[in-house]
């Protein structure tokens, strides 16, 4: 677990505080409930004041979340939310944005500011609630949904192929990629924070229980009896392990990860040990992402992919301003409308 | 100087200068237009170039032009067909030859009209050589040739020579017009300063173009544009995307609020966007987003966190916006979106003007939702008018549209530009802190009906908005059917009141009761006051009033409307305002439009006119 971050302004909050009167209006059982509750249980802990965060959201059932989360919040439109957080923080670098997003909004009719926003680099959380579904349209097939997904748009089964999130955002250069699920409170808790420590653009995907219309997609993962098999919890430093008894692991053969029983005469020291710093480690990692009825198929990761540096687009906008402003001074009004050439008429 | 030489005075000239994108005709154009300007003339102009960057060579897609009107009396347009034209090949005579006046100077470079040349232009007979420019003073000269061998001992490649030639023509219309050429050798060294053989090149030839008048002795007659009479002041050059540009700076300095501009490239709104990226020392940030959408959502959450945020824009990338703007309304928050509009449907006529996209501003979104809409008439207007764009929306915590085209932002006029100090401060106040226990409403509302900016970071207000329906005061969601109704209502009325708070109606020209009220709004403003003006000269009892605010109207306009025993409104567009005001007004408007890409001339308003009141 990564450390906790104290408030440091004197003010104590607690969770209660980020709770609002608003109806929470989820049905009831969803996996949103959870991600609020961790959510607000982070958010004491990461010593800000409770006026210097704002929350931004597009459309769909898990962009309600600012009306149920006491600091200041935008319900934009659908897909933008990642637009207006990158103006706000563009404007107003010293504010905490957090975006709340889903696979709907912000992999299909945003997935064009997700992918820039992710290249641009700003310092700011996405959280990704991924359910493979459509919920508040009431159930039709979502760019992650799984091939032949019958849905209500798709009786016949889904043929389109679907996104892989993690994979998606390596590919935009994503500073900060990682994966949790709604059902394990304390990886998820340590991945908000893992997320908000991170200077620059945090991408980190939810898998999210839409108990309604797409119930069970993530069960294999969630579930105590299969989670320990299916889910691969990844760790900084540590091999990559799973099983009941951890006694599975990864080996890389050249490029080529291969599954190992440390039971049968596998060796824990020719493990792949993880190494969120290594992006060719990364890109393979996220390509574990065979279903769970792909024979032979890899189990699926979850933690921090990937994670570096790089200066955020409105850490250098505020430098090339200043620069400028050193370099010229600071501007003067009448000296700009007169322009460079000017005649005097008496 | 050929002795028999004689200066002939004019009141006033159009030269259109036309040849192949490279030819280098805007800056020729530019240069002559600072030349008149220092001179004191007063003046107007606007560039036509192609869509295309780089067209092939000598085609007529690829001819670029510029027209210059200029005169020792008040210009309000770049003329509506030119006095003189320069025409460097085949294909710039064959685009502009409707272009000019009958017995008007053609000025034309020989080695343009080659075999070659005439082809790439689909001219079968080469109109130097035939009759077909009997009714023009036709003056052939080999440019290209006189060019080079200006600068046989110089050391460049044919094609950097070559590049000199429209230096060459500016140098012989200095001539032809009797002028000093100081203006262009400054230019010329400060931008070739660092490259002696390309300045010496340049500064040759223009100098060789004025000797070939001077010493030629076929030309005959010289002409002479007198200063102009204009208001005592310290003037500049300025075009319509510049004074948009320094007008939203100017807006940012007056009110304290930081700008940020948030934008995609678009055909003719980019200048906006190069030009303020540029003031990076008056703190504003420029954001080119990846497309119009996040354009125009990045503006939105800059506004939320207290930004004097705009847009811009032209038509397609206004129809992108369209969502984001109802979101604007219902967040009711500050935001300017500026569309420089230009021929459409679709991409239409990206390099064109029109004033086609009002309906777009005042109907184009979805639900009941009406936006403030202001528009400038001129190039040094559009200063003006984005800076009253912005205090009615910071004021009011509406989004606004400005409406500009890309006639008036292309083209360039002498602008006698205000001193900071004279400008009306933009008075704004964010909501402060709440007190322990106290409740934040963030749609409550003052006597304009506008709600508080409540910014981040601001202790005690946190509080959500978004898009869905929004109970009056709290701003809590709300299905409720009465207060949608409720709400839908208050908007608009908000929309109403801003009436209150602009100048009423000014009658432009003419008298206040008369025959015939031509109305007009946006770029048409030149053409439609030289052409009233010039009829109310001839005795014709007509006016103009023309519109900067467009919604809501100013309050008296009705009356002024019914002053007239008819209203004529022209557009370049296939009757919007106009039906806007007969729904308004219920009165019989009268339409005259042009859709042809192209500005009115001041002769066809006037016949129009004629025929109205015959």
């Amino acid at each position: 677990m990564a450390e906790t971050l104290t408030a440091t302004n004197g003010e104590v909050l607690t969770a209660k505080d980020f709770a609002t009167d608003q109806e929470i209006r989820w049905c009831p059982g969803c996996g949103d409930y959870s991600i609020l509750k961790q959510v607000h249980t982070i958010l004491p802990q990461l010593g800000l004041k409770q006026e210097d965060i704002v929350f931004i959201s597009g459309i769909g059932c898990s962009s309600r979340f600012p009306y149920y989360t006491e600091t200041f919040g935008m319900h934009s439109i659908h897909g933008r939310a990642t637009a207006v957080a990158s103006g706000l923080k563009a404007a107003r670098p010293e504010l905490s944005v957090w975006i709340v997003t889903g696979d709907g909004d912000g992999l299909s009719i945003g997935g064009n500011h997700t992918i820039h926003l992710l290249r641009r680099n700003f310092d700011m959380n996405i959280l990704l609630f991924n359910n493979e579904i459509y919920g508040l349209t009431k159930g039709q097939y979502s760019p992650t949904s799984p091939e032949n997904k019958v849905a209500k748009s798709t009786p016949f089964g889904s043929i389109d192929h679907p996104f892989n999130p993690i994979a998606l955002a390596l590919g935009a250069d994503a500073t900060f990629v990682a994966r949790s699920m709604d059902r394990d409170p304390a990886h998820l808790q340590n991945m908000l924070l893992r997320s908000y420590k991170h200077h620059g653009s945090s991408f980190l995907e939810i898998y999210q229980n839409c108990n309604i219309f797409n119930d069970m997609a993530f069960e294999s993962y969630t579930e105590k009896s299969t989670k320990k098999d299916e889910a691969l919890f990844m760790v900084q430093g540590q091999p990559l392990v799973f099983g009941a008894n951890n006694e599975k692991g990864i080996k890389l053969d050249g490029f080529k990860p291969v599954i190992v029983n440390l039971e049968e005469g596998a060796s824990k020291n020719d493990l792949w040990i993880h190494d969120e710093h290594d992006m060719v480690k990364a890109n393979i990692i996220s390509r574990f992402f065979d279903h769970v009825d792909v024979e032979g198929h890899l189990p699926r990761p979850f933690g921090v992919f990937y994670q570096t540096t790089r200066p955020t687009y409105e850490d250098m906008m505020s430098q090339q301003i200043a620069q400028v402003i050193t370099a010229k001074g600071e501007g003067k009004l009448d000296k700009l409308l007169a322009g460079s050439e000017t005649w005097v008429i008496e | 100087m050929a002795e028999q030489t004689t200066i002939t005075e004019l009141e006033e000239a159009v030269i259109k200068f036309a040849g192949d994108s490279g030819d280098g005709m805007q800056l020729t154009g530019t240069q002559f237009t600072t030349n008149a300007a220092l001179f004191g003339n007063d003046l107007g102009t606007f560039p036509d170039f192609p869509a295309e960057i780089r067209a092939p060579i000598g085609t007529v897609a690829g001819v670029s032009g510029f027209q210059l009107h200029f005169g020792s009396k008040e210009i309000f347009t770049p003329g509506d067909i030119c006095d003189v034209l320069v025409v460097m090949n085949s294909a710039a005579l064959k685009s502009n030859i409707r272009n000019i006046k009958k017995g008007g100077i053609i000025i034309a470079n020989t080695s343009g009209f080659d075999a070659k040349n005439l082809k790439l232009a689909n001219m079968t007979s080469n109109a130097l050589e035939d009759d077909s420019l009997g009714n023009y003073q036709v003056i052939k000269m080999d440019v290209t040739r006189m060019t080079r061998e200006a600068l046989t001992d110089i050391q460049l490649g044919m094609k950097e020579k070559d590049r000199c030639k429209n230096m060459f023509v500016l140098g012989f219309l200095y001539w032809m017009f009797n002028r000093e050429m100081d203006n262009t050798i400054k230019f010329l060294t400060d931008k070739f300063g660092k490259k002696p053989e390309v300045l010496e090149a340049n500064l040759r030839v223009l100098k060789a173009g004025y000797s070939y008048g001077d010493t030629t002795e076929t030309f005959t007659t010289r002409y002479k544009v007198e200063k102009a009479v204009m208001p005592a002041g310290t003037y500049r050059s300025i075009m319509g995307n510049q004074a948009t540009a320094l007008g939203l700076v100017a807006a940012s300095k007056k009110s304290g609020l930081p700008l940020f501009l948030g934008s995609y490239p678009i055909t003719p709104a980019s200048d906006i966007l190069h030009d303020l990226a540029k003031y990076k020392s008056f703190g504003v940030k420029t954001f080119q987003a990846e497309d119009e959408i996040a354009a125009i959502t990045s503006a939105i959450g800059a506004s939320f966190g207290g930004s004097l945020a705009v847009t811009t824009t032209s038509g397609p990338g206004m129809a992108l916006k369209t969502e984001a703007l109802g979101l604007a309304t219902v967040l009711e928050i500050p935001l300017v979106i500026i569309n420089v509009q230009r021929g459409g449907p679709s991409t239409g006529l990206p390099t064109k003007t029109e004033q086609a996209d009002l309906f777009q501003a005042y109907y184009g979104r979805n639900g009941e939702c009406p936006i403030p809409i202001v528009a400038a008439q001129s190039p040094s207007d559009c200063f003006n008018a984005v800076y009253e764009a912005c205090r009615i929306s910071v004021q009011h915590m509406i989004p606004v549209i400005l409406l500009t085209d890309g006639y008036i932002a292309n083209g360039a006029e002498p602008w006698r530009f205000p001193k900071e100090s004279e400008l009306e401060e933009i008075k704004i106040e964010f909501a402060k802190p709440m007190a322990e226990g106290e409740k934040f409403m963030p749609y409550a509302r003052d006597e304009k009906l506008s709600r508080p900016w409540a910014i981040p970071g601001t202790k005690g207000l946190e509080h959500r908005i978004g898009g869905l329906e929004k109970q009056n005061i709290t701003g809590n969601i709300s299905y409720e059917p009465e207060n949608h109704e409720f709400m839908v209502k208050l908007r608009e009325e908000k929309v109403e009141r801003i009436a209150n708070y602009i100048p009423e109606q000014k009658i432009d020209s003419g008298p206040a009761k008369g025959k015939l009220l031509v109305l007009g709004w946006g770029g048409t403003y030149g053409a439609l006051k030289a052409a009233v003006r010039e009829l109310n000269e001839e005795g014709f009892d007509i006016a103009h009033a023309h519109l900067r605010h467009m919604r809501p109207f100013p309050k008296n306009l009705g009356e002024i409307l019914n002053n007239y025993d008819k209203v004529l409104i022209p557009e370049i567009n296939n009757g919007q305002l106009v039906k806007i005001i007969r729904d308004k007004y219920f009165i019989d408007a009268m339409a005259y439009n042009k859709i042809q890409g192209l500005p009115f001339f001041k002769s066809e308003l006037m016949d129009k006119i004629r025929e109205i009141l015959k």
